[in-house]
């Protein structure tokens, strides 16, 4: 590992298959590319996640995610791309000055753009306000596949996960792989979250899926030793020996709320034009951070894309940022879209069109400046709408 | 552990390491005792003390001529003095008494005239106007309130740990996982038994929190005083939300409660708490979603601009309270203390706890002439933390940037944590936002060979 510059053209924060993904492409245009991981290891989620499915899109192969975090390294660093791990953003100063912590302690680096790719997190148990007490295993599918993935540990024996995301159904791979059998899956909405498909997995496996049920209270001293589960006017006890606290994903925007960089309070990750680039120019983001949540693909595929954003930016081919307009989808259900802004078109966009997620299921037909498109869809899954050439106010006429 | 049959024999033996106990011990060690520490969990601040919402009071409002008070007061001047050598976060943002209905701002004059009478002189009445003007994001609804200056905001944890640390660098013996099972005096010395084993000591000290009445009954039979646990659930919101109060705002209290507290910690949270509700169950302080909910609106209608705040956790803490209002501290024949009640004060009061019971007793024993003053690690967000500085090993948990450093530090030495709260609750792991979603599998690998594993198995 090389010691980190004063300055560079490119600085990437986070080595997901987001940032990665740029590195290569970044390292490839021949630029001077320092990516910035505070783990120890690079590789983001996947380093992590021993299951399959990833690969695919990016190299023609399914394989397990740590391989995969393997390979989009060695793509990285073979186009020159330097990679520090252990080492910690900690600010993030006007036009791309950035301070980071690592056992040299603090240090600053002057860039000529930097591209935020921090991704997603799932929300932990103590906000959705799970009543009881506060005992060990009880975890997210994080921080359970980095126990059983990588410190080869076997945090329970029958557990039970809370959600139905497609996450939930990893948390369930992941238990199966430690010889865990999850008694249920709890959902506390009247249909799974993911697709039906994609909960056949875990039944299976020999784990049902309760519906319209909620986890009440957390019981155990120092380990858990059962919840009470609710549904409606029942209430009974199950006993278990963990809690996997699933998805509900947000952005790991702790950077941002420090910082000038403006914050789209609905996604939680910054504003950002069809470039990627955000409120300071300089700044640049993709993958995860954008929005909860996207698949390993999608993001590396939109690291790469925003990569080719910055080579043009740093050539001067990208329009003023000040001539930026607003995109608005305040609609109630809409929960969130993506990009906030447009700026005029110059060189071919990186975010190739509107993205939006729903907070319920929605048949409406959405009409900005001449265009219209339908869309009917569920929560929780990729709308894609066609990017406008400036700035709208998308309306949303709901059909039955 | 002894290992032959025969005890050691101490000068002083502390039951229970919780903030009254560890600053017990701090006294006495100081004063030129041999003393034993006894607690029957893996480490120390696992009961009463181990939740709390850190406030540094100055007891403007404690009953006027009480011991309470009198230590209250004691405490805090001494933590004023020693703070800075033991290395404790001390933030002096005082506090401010909102009235919110015509009823409590006719109340305030009283509650003024108490804290005047309690010898805490600098209190002012602020109109709507002057409460505004010093904390802008407070809802517009407030009428108006007074300033108590001097209240004061502390680390928790580090506050006891240190008193504990000083008493074990200069000589005092600390024993985890024993529980004090029974003893006899006999007319000259106690011998107790353990789960440990038998304990020989001159004196004998009941500094049992949750258990004060029950460590009473097992050692001398009777008890003036039965504990009735008062629960208190918190919700605590993330570091960007402490920006939005720079006082600790107190309520109006009622009877029962001080009421409810909106405040920063030193860590650069800001929290909401606590509730006061009457269990009997010593253990457990369950939280349930309802009152958590509840807290979550009453903040907001505090703090409107907490509506887009995360909340980071949620915490609930038991109170050692007792029928009526005042510290029950007994000097036994028996050579023994008992210190007990000790309900909602007891992180302020500490101190001056020790104080006024090594003045109950005889310490016939020469002071230490030159005490070492151990320096805490500093986790307040304001100071200069370990990861801003070189050779910390890296940050492994991100989201409270602690570091590889000051985890092995804190699994080392005389104090070292022996469970994964212990560790928290000196080093701050998991407990940010993200609460162990990146560093949980880090953390294990790096615990794995320190602690005992905590798991059904
Ligand atoms: C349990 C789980 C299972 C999954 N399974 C699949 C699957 O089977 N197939 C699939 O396609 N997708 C899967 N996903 C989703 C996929 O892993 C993510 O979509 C993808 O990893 C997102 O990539 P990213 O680059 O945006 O961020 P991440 O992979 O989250 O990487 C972000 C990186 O940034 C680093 N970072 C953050 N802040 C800082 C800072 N301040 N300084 C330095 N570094 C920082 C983090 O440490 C992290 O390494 C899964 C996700 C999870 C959580
Ligand atoms: C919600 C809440 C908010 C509060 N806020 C504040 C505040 O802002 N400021 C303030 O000054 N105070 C506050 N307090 C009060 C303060 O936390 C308590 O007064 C204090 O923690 C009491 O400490 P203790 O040492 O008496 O008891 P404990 O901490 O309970 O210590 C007693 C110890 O004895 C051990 N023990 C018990 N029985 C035995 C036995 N038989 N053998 C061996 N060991 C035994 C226990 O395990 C325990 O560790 C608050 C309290 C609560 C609950």
């Amino acid at each position: 590992m090389t010691s980190l510059p004063d300055i560079c053209d490119v600085l990437i924060v986070g080595s997901g298959p987001a940032g990665l993904a740029a590195a290569a492409r970044l390292g490839e245009a021949g630029l001077d590319v320092h990516l910035l991981e505070r783990e120890t290891v690079a590789g983001g989620i996947p380093r992590h996640c021993g299951h399959s499915p990833y690969g695919w899109r990016e190299f023609r192969r399914v394989m397990g995610g740590q391989t995969y975090a393997k390979r989009l390294i060695a793509r990285a660093t073979s186009f020159g791309a330097h990679i520090h791990t252990a080492v910690s953003v900690t600010d993030l100063g006007r036009g791309g000055r950035v301070t980071v912590s690592s056992n040299c302690g603090l240090q600053t680096v002057q860039a000529r753009a930097v591209l935020l790719a921090t991704g997603a997190r799932e929300t932990p148990r103590a906000p959705r306000f799970i009543g009881g007490t506060k005992p060990g295993g009880v975890m997210n599918t994080g921080a359970l596949q980095s126990l059983v993935y990588l410190n080869k540990e076997r945090p329970f024996r029958k557990p039970v996960v809370l959600g139905s995301e497609l996450v939930s159904v990893s948390a369930v791979l992941t238990c199966r792989h430690a010889r865990a059998k999850p008694l249920a899956m709890i959902e506390a909405n009247e249909r799974p979250t993911t697709r039906r498909a994609a909960t056949w997995l875990p039944r299976a496996l020999g784990t049902p899926l309760l519906l319209s049920t909620q986890i009440e209270a957390i019981h155990g001293r120092t380990w858990v030793e059962g919840v009470t589960l609710t549904s409606g006017e029942r209430r009974w006890n199950v006993e278990c020996d963990g809690v996997v606290v699933t998805g509900a994903f947000r952005p790991e925007n702790a950077l941002l709320r420090t910082t000038e960089l403006e914050v789209d309070p609905r996604t939680q990750g910054p504003v950002v034009d069809q470039y990627g680039r955000c409120s300071d120019p300089a700044y640049f983001a993709a993958g995860n951070l954008l929005r909860p949540v996207e698949t390993a693909p999608w993001c590396w595929n939109e690291g790469r894309m925003v990569a080719s954003a910055i080579i043009s930016a740093l050539a001067g081919g990208l329009p003023d940022p000040s001539l930026s307009e607003p995109v608005l989808a305040g609609y109630p259900g809409v929960a969130w879209h993506l990009p906030q802004r447009i700026s005029p078109n110059s060189s071919a966009p990186a975010l190739e069109n509107v993205q939006i997620g729903l907070a319920r299921s929605m048949a409406a037909t959405v009409r900005y400046g001449q265009a219209s498109a339908n869309l009917r869809s569920k929560p929780a899954r990729r709308i894609l709408l066609p990017l406008p050439d400036g700035g709208v106010d998308l309306k949303f006429e709901e059909t039955l | 552990m002894p290992e032959s049959g025969q005890p050691i024999s101490f000068d002083v033996t502390v039951i229970g390491a919780g903030v009254v106990g560890c600053a017990i011990a701090r006294k006495y060690t100081l004063l030129g005792a041999r003393v034993l520490l006894l607690e029957k969990a893996p480490d120390a601040l696992d009961g009463a003390s181990k939740a709390n919402s850190a406030i540094l009071h100055t007891g403007f409002d404690a009953p006027v001529g009480s011991i309470e008070l009198s230590c209250i007061q004691e405490g805090y001047r001494q933590y004023e003095q020693i703070h800075a050598k033991l290395n404790l976060p001390l933030d002096r943002c005082g506090a401010m008494v909102l009235a919110w209905t015509a009823e409590q701002e006719s109340r305030l004059p009283d509650l003024m005239e108490q804290a005047r009478t309690n010898s805490v002189g600098d209190v002012a009445l602020l109109s709507r106007e002057q409460v505004l003007a010093r904390e802008p994001e407070l809802a517009s609804t407030v009428r108006a309130g007074f300033i108590v200056p001097r209240e004061a905001l502390i680390d928790p944890w580090s506050a006891p740990h240190s008193y504990l640390s000083q008493a074990l660098v200069n000589g005092a013996t600390f024993r985890r996982n024993t529980e004090v099972l029974s003893g006899s005096f006999d007319g000259n010395a106690w011998m107790l038994e353990t789960t440990t084993g038998p304990v020989h000591s001159t004196r004998v000290i009941n500094a049992a929190g949750l258990y004060g009445d029950i460590v009473d009954q097992r050692l001398i039979g009777r008890s003036d005083f039965d504990i009735r646990p008062r629960k208190g659930q918190f919700v605590v919101f993330d570091k960007t939300a402490a920006r939005l109060a720079r006082h600790i705002l107190l309520p109006v209290p009622t009877e029962t409660t001080k009421g409810i507290v909106v405040c920063r910690t030193v860590w650069g949270n800001l929290l909401v708490g606590p509730t006061a509700e009457e269990q009997q169950d010593r253990i457990n302080a369950n939280l349930d979603s309802e009152t958590l909910e509840m807290l979550r609106e009453k903040a907001t209608e505090i703090l409107p601009a907490l509506a887009n705040e995360d909340v980071t956790t949620t915490y609930a803490g038991l109170r050692p309270a007792c029928g009526d209002k005042e510290y029950h501290i007994r000097r036994h024949p028996e050579n023994m203390i008992t210190v007990g009640a000790i309900r909602s004060t007891g992180l302020s009061a500490a101190l001056g706890i020790a104080e006024y019971i090594a003045r109950l007793d005889e310490t016939p024993w020469p002071p230490l002439p030159e005490p070492e003053w151990p320096a805490m690690p500093m986790l307040a967000e304001d100071q200069t933390r370990d990861w801003q500085t070189a050779g910390n090993g890296g940050i492994l948990c991100h989201c409270e940037r602690v570091t590889r450093r000051e985890v092995e530090a804190a699994m080392s030495g005389p104090n070292a944590a022996q469970s994964l709260a212990g560790l928290k609750r000196r080093t701050r792991v998991t407990m940010g936002r993200c609460q162990g979603f990146y560093c949980s599998g880090a953390l294990q690998e790096m615990t794995a060979k320190c602690l005992k594993p905590e798991s059904t198995e």
